[in-house]
């Protein structure tokens, strides 16, 4: 069956990401985005479909599809004349199947926030359509259905750069609402991986004391490509938030770089800690909660809320974002700090160096700080360790100009309950005994000594170690 | 069945014989195309492995593409062996690509404006995906330089659909049951692709235009030479066949059995398609049927079967009805449809025993009679029926069996698209179902790198002429072709017009050195010689320093530290302080040694004779002619000696 070829003049986006002279070439010769097109240019003739150029591409070149699958760029100073010879419009549509219920599987929502869980490729396009309904996911990672009976709900679509004070909030209350409401098994939040520790961290503070796991996944290869690790890490979010009897909230993501295991890593002592490796989300400080794979969930610890059959939860989701981190370096001037507090910050979490220091020239800024009313802690650059400012007069120093060292809480993760704290209250001593009352392990009393393992690459026994196990 | 050597250029026009090529070639780069890894050469050491799965991605009508259903269907847990030396997080789709590497896109750029193809003008970067997990992002990422090129071979011309751009795949190590291990050395490694159009219409002339492509490609001095490094694939269909690609030829030679045969087997194929029509047989109401018959086939005493039950594995038989004598239907000078459903057995069922199937018109190892009779009472089988057995793990017979059955119904289609394995006999077995063309999509890590005119013309300006044009001026200065090739191949081309020019030595002499010479001290002795040094070996020859016979060894000595100047190795070699008097050395020598005048025939005598005076410290420092001239009267004065003597 041939689709009519619609006229020129009333198809929509015929000049789609084209502009300048890209544009004024496929105006006068009256082709567009579709068009299947035979071009003569000054270095021979190219056939093909006209793709939607990409926003960000320069205004001197037409990208065309060809017979073979490629694409290439043809130089619109090269081009003599281009004709339609066709018009073959690409449809974006993500196939669907039931996804099928099973009254003895546990009944898992999954929220999304942005960034794509499961794609499909539209090869005419190159385009990655995004897959998010249960038929959707069903269709591209069936083996959900193996695992749990799925609802899903899209609360926004945005990168997880984007992610803020409204999103933090909205995604808590609709946890609590999932949760009070619908008899739920388990919660799996979609999310995007940068700043995954940041909304894992908050949900925790805003979503206390859940009786099910609240399990947040993304994936570190994206879903397009045959590699990826978005399929086997939702399969195991949906089965931790199904089956686990963790019910906190977690991080599930590579253990390895290899597909083979998970890891359920607490809300608030995890990290973000390659740019691109599958295997970035790292327990800081102390040892995950659990690996999980295909078949099993091992805790590696005891020391967790257990599931409950109960339907409390506290949703307490209050966030004043007026707060900022400093990350310390040398040299640093006080205007830094003069600025933040003329802004109308309200809190500045530090990441000092070492134990907690800043240098002395900030010494004035931050008592000005102190007298605004401005809450100031100190966290450690160093990220693993705890900060100690009793070893050095500095140190000293510091608390007396209002500083309030915070343990070993993780500076994105003391940012995230400042404002958090701040949301309740700015009473100085109220927001000190939130910010120092762990919730969950945010602040822990001890550092056992495998919390700590960067193993060096080069060395002996090393080598045994990696060329043994899989990386 | 016919041999190559028995079919005439009618023969295949009448099985309508149609090939293409496909010429992969690595490029000489210094790193890899995505990231700085260098660009070495192989090693089998390696320090870690690490472990994933390819998921089929579904394509745009929602349905799974062919090859890719195939692969997830095998299960196949892909094992990577890395080394930190040639391997980093990009090869191990662990970080994104870094820009494309400038120096391979130039050398792609020369090649494709040597095959006069078109070139685009925005190299856009498509990800082309394999799920065989040969690469760990599962897509090769690749470029289509130009297009629409062509090549002389011989008196014809043969048409280039494209050439690309690509990063080279893993290789692989092993491939047994759930489990396939590459290494990733050869990863990433920069290789152009020349498509040709599939104009060829003779086996021999695929040979011919494949030895064609590697010239051209070697011309340029900037591609990798030695093993693996040029691999090709080919396409072959022939009239009512479908095109089969035959994957990863490693030498040009081996072209003409394999495709001659693959032409041969869709011929057969073809015919047991008649045939099963014939029989009243059609594709949509064919219907095999398979049982698990594990408690009939018990008590067998066939080895194979008995050790898959010693592990807890199952037996499978499959009905195929109206088969009889199909499956004994020849398909190659080594094989007979059987083999078909192997290859199926082993690739998507992961079961890779030898032998993986029986039937019961095999004349080979088989059941006992009376449990093919109650297999075949279990399944309803009727008079010319086939029965298949087939055993394993539990889930892997089971697809074995209906795999059976998938390819015993293709067989009333006729042949189907596959890409197959050569083997060096040029039969070829089953590797996977052919890809379709909906596994492009652009890679979206990469920004388009424009082609410059200013860039072309740069490569146009500095590249070197076409294999024909260099050709034609190297006859002018008296090479023959066996001269000429070997030069062409060495990369030493430029140097060659070096010494020519600009030292004035012999086209001839600089031809043996730069073609012969260095090839021999490299294959002999791995021995590699920078072009610098051997020009400084040519210019103390021209100023007289040694004579032509001592290239060879001085080759040898420089070759063997590259830290050696030339003068030091010459000195050594042929100290300045004792040059010996010509005249005296030559008497001397003869006079010592003298087995040479036992000899009788002349030119033999004589080629002795020369043997034992340059030995004595004139190789390499008295040009030979003068010595023979020496050696010349010094034999005729012995003669006229021994004649005195006779009287």
């Amino acid at each position: 069956m041939t689709e009519p070829i619609p006229v020129f003049d009333e198809r929509p986006d015929r000049y789609k990401g084209y502009r300048g002279a890209a544009r004024a070439l496929l105006e006068r010769e009256r082709v567009g985005v579709w068009s299947d097109v035979l071009a003569r240019t000054s270095r021979g003739d190219f056939a093909g479909i006209i793709l939607p150029r990409s926003e960000t591409a320069d205004d001197r070149h037409i990208v065309i599809k060809m017979v073979s699958g490629y694409n290439v760029g043809l130089a619109v100073a090269n081009v003599i004349s281009m004709v339609e010879r066709g018009y073959t419009e690409a449809h974006y549509k993500v196939p669907e199947k039931e996804f099928p219920v099973d009254g003895g599987k546990p009944n898992v929502v999954l929220f999304g926030t942005g960034g794509t869980i499961a794609s499909r490729l539209d090869y005419r396009t190159g385009a990655v359509i995004p897959a998010f309904s249960p038929g959707e996911l069903y269709g591209s990672v069936p083996e959900l259905a193996d695992v749990c009976n799925l609802r899903t709900e899209k609360l926004y679509g945005v990168f997880s750069e984007n992610m803020a004070r409204e999103q933090y909030i909205g995604l808590a209350e609709a946890i609590g609402r999932a949760i009070r409401e619908e008899g739920i098994d388990g919660i799996v939040v979609g999310h995007g991986t940068d700043t995954m520790h940041h909304t894992a961290a908050v949900l925790t503070f805003m979503v206390q004391n859940p009786p099910i796991p609240i399990v947040m996944v993304g994936s570190q290869r994206s879903s397009d490509r045959p590699s990826s690790d978005a399929a086997l890490n939702l399969i195991h979010a949906a089965k931790t938030a199904g089956t686990s009897d963790i019910a906190e909230v977690l991080v599930c993501m590579f253990g390895p770089t290899s597909d083979e295991y998970g890891l359920l890593h607490r809300g608030t002592r995890v990290r973000k800690m390659h740019s691109s490796y599958r295997s970035t989300f790292r327990t800081i400080g102390d040892i995950p909660m659990a690996t999980v794979d295909r078949d099993e969930i091992v805790p590696l610890r005891s020391d967790y809320n257990r599931r409950r059959e109960d339907r409390e939860v506290t949703i307490d989701a209050v966030f004043d974002d007026r707060v900022s981190i400093i990350y310390y370096y040398p040299g640093m001037k006080a205007d830094v700090i003069d600025s933040l507090i003329d802004c109308g910050y309200k809190g500045i979490v530090i990441a000092g160096t070492g134990l907690g220091h800043v240098n002395k020239p900030l010494y004035p800024a931050l008592k000005r700080a102190h007298d605004a009313g401005v809450h100031v802690y100190m966290t450690v650059q160093t990220l693993w360790g705890y900060v100690q400012m009793y070893v050095y007069d500095t140190g000293r120093d510091m608390m007396e100009l209002g500083v309030v060292p915070a343990a070993n809480m993780l500076p994105e993760v003391a940012y995230m309950k400042l404002c958090w704290a701040l949301g309740h209250s700015h009473e100085r001593d109220e927001v000190k005994r939130l910010m120092l009352t762990p919730i969950s392990s945010e602040i822990t009393r001890r550092e056992p000594h495998d919390g700590y393992l960067i193993y060096q690459g080069g060395l002996p026994e090393v080598a045994e170690f990696v060329a043994g196990n899989l990386k | 069945m016919k041999t190559p050597e028995q079919m005439t250029a009618e023969d295949y026009a009448r099985l309508g014989f149609m090939a293409g090529l496909e010429v992969h070639q690595q490029l000489e780069t210094d790193t890899k195309l995505f990231c700085r890894c260098p660009a070495t050469r192989y090693s089998p050491r390696y320090d870690a492995e690490l472990l994933r799965h390819m998921r089929p991605t579904m394509s745009e009508l929602g349905e799974y593409d062919g090859t890719a259903l195939m692969e997830f269907k095998t299960r196949k847990e892909i094992i990577y062996r890395i080394a930190r030396d040639t391997v980093c997080t990009y090869e191990m789709d662990d970080a994104p690509p870094f820009s494309l590497a400038e120096q391979a896109l130039d050398i792609a750029l020369e090649i494709a404006l040597k095959l006069d193809c078109k070139l685009v003008s925005e190299l856009h970067i498509i990800r082309k995906q394999y799920l065989d997990g040969s690469i760990p992002t599962g897509f090769q990422r690749t470029t289509i330089v130009g297009v629409d090129g062509e090549l002389r071979v011989g008196e014809r011309i043969v048409h280039v659909r494209q050439l690309a751009l690509e990063e080279d795949s893993c290789r692989e190590v092993s491939d047994r049951g759930h489990r396939r291990v590459y290494m990733t050395d050869r990863l990433s490694i920069p290789l152009i692709e020349v498509v040709t159009e599939p104009e060829m219409r003779t086996p021999a002339e695929v040979v011919e235009v494949g030895e064609a492509v590697r010239r051209l490609t070697r011309s340029t001095g900037k591609v990798r030479t030695g093993a693996g490094a040029a691999r090709q694939d080919v396409n072959v269909s022939v009239k009512g066949g479908t095109r089969i690609e035959i994957k990863g030829v490693p030498s040009i030679k081996m072209f003409r059995a394999l495709t001659h045969y693959e032409a041969l087997r869709q011929k057969a194929l073809l015919d047991i398609r008649r045939e099963l029509l014939g029989r009243g047989l059609r594709p949509d109401t064919f219907a095999p049927t398979w049982h698990e018959v594990t408690a009939l086939v018990r008590h067998t005493t066939v080895a194979p079967i008995r050790k898959a039950l010693k592990e807890d594995g199952v037996v499978y038989a499959v009905r195929l009805p109206r088969f009889r004598g199909i499956l004994r239907h020849r398909t190659s000078h080594q094989h007979a449809f059987d083999h078909e459903l192997s290859g199926r057995v082993r690739v998507i069922a992961c079961l890779d025993g030898s032998p993986n199937l029986m039937h019961d018109e095999d004349p080979g190892m088989s059941i006992a009679p009376r449990l093919w009779d109650a297999v075949r009472r279990a399944l309803d089988c009727v008079n010319g029926d086939s029965l298949v057995l087939v055993w394993g793990p539990a889930e892997d017979a089971r697809l074995a069996a209906s795999e059976v059955a998938e390819r015993a119904r293709e067989a009333l289609i006729g042949v189907p698209s596959e890409t197959r394995q050569a083997r060096a006999d040029g039969a070829t077995n089953f590797e996977r179902i052919l890809p379709g063309p909906n596994r492009m999509y652009p890679d979206t890590d990469l920004p388009p790198i424009a082609i410059t005119d200013e860039r072309v013309a740069r490569i146009e300006d500095t590249m070197g002429p076409l294999p024909r044009e260099w050709e034609a001026c190297c006859r002018e200065r008296g090479l023959h072709l066996e001269l000429i090739i070997p030069l062409e191949r060495s990369g030493h081309r430029d140097l060659f017009e070096r010494v020519v020019t600009e030292l004035n030595v012999p086209p001839k002499l600089a031809a043996v050195v730069l073609g012969q010479l260095t090839r021999w001290a490299r294959r002999r002795y791995a021995l590699y010689c920078d072009e610098e040094r051997i020009f400084e070996l040519f210019k103390a020859f021209a100023a007289d320093r040694f004579t032509r016979e001592a290239f060879r060894s001085l080759l040898k000595s420089l070759g063997s530290d590259p830290g050696l100047k030339v003068g030091d190795v010459i000195e050594a070699a042929l100290p300045r302080s004792s040059a010996p008097d010509p005249q005296a050395t030559v008497n001397r020598a003869l006079a010592e040694e003298t087995h040479w005048r036992a000899i009788v025939a002349p030119e033999a005598r004589l080629k002795a004779a020369m043997g034992v005076a340059m030995d004595a410290g004139l190789r390499g420092r008295v040009p030979g002619r003068e010595v023979r001239v020496l050696v010349d009267e010094a034999l005729s004065a012995a003669d006229i000696e021994r004649e005195v003597n006779h009287d």
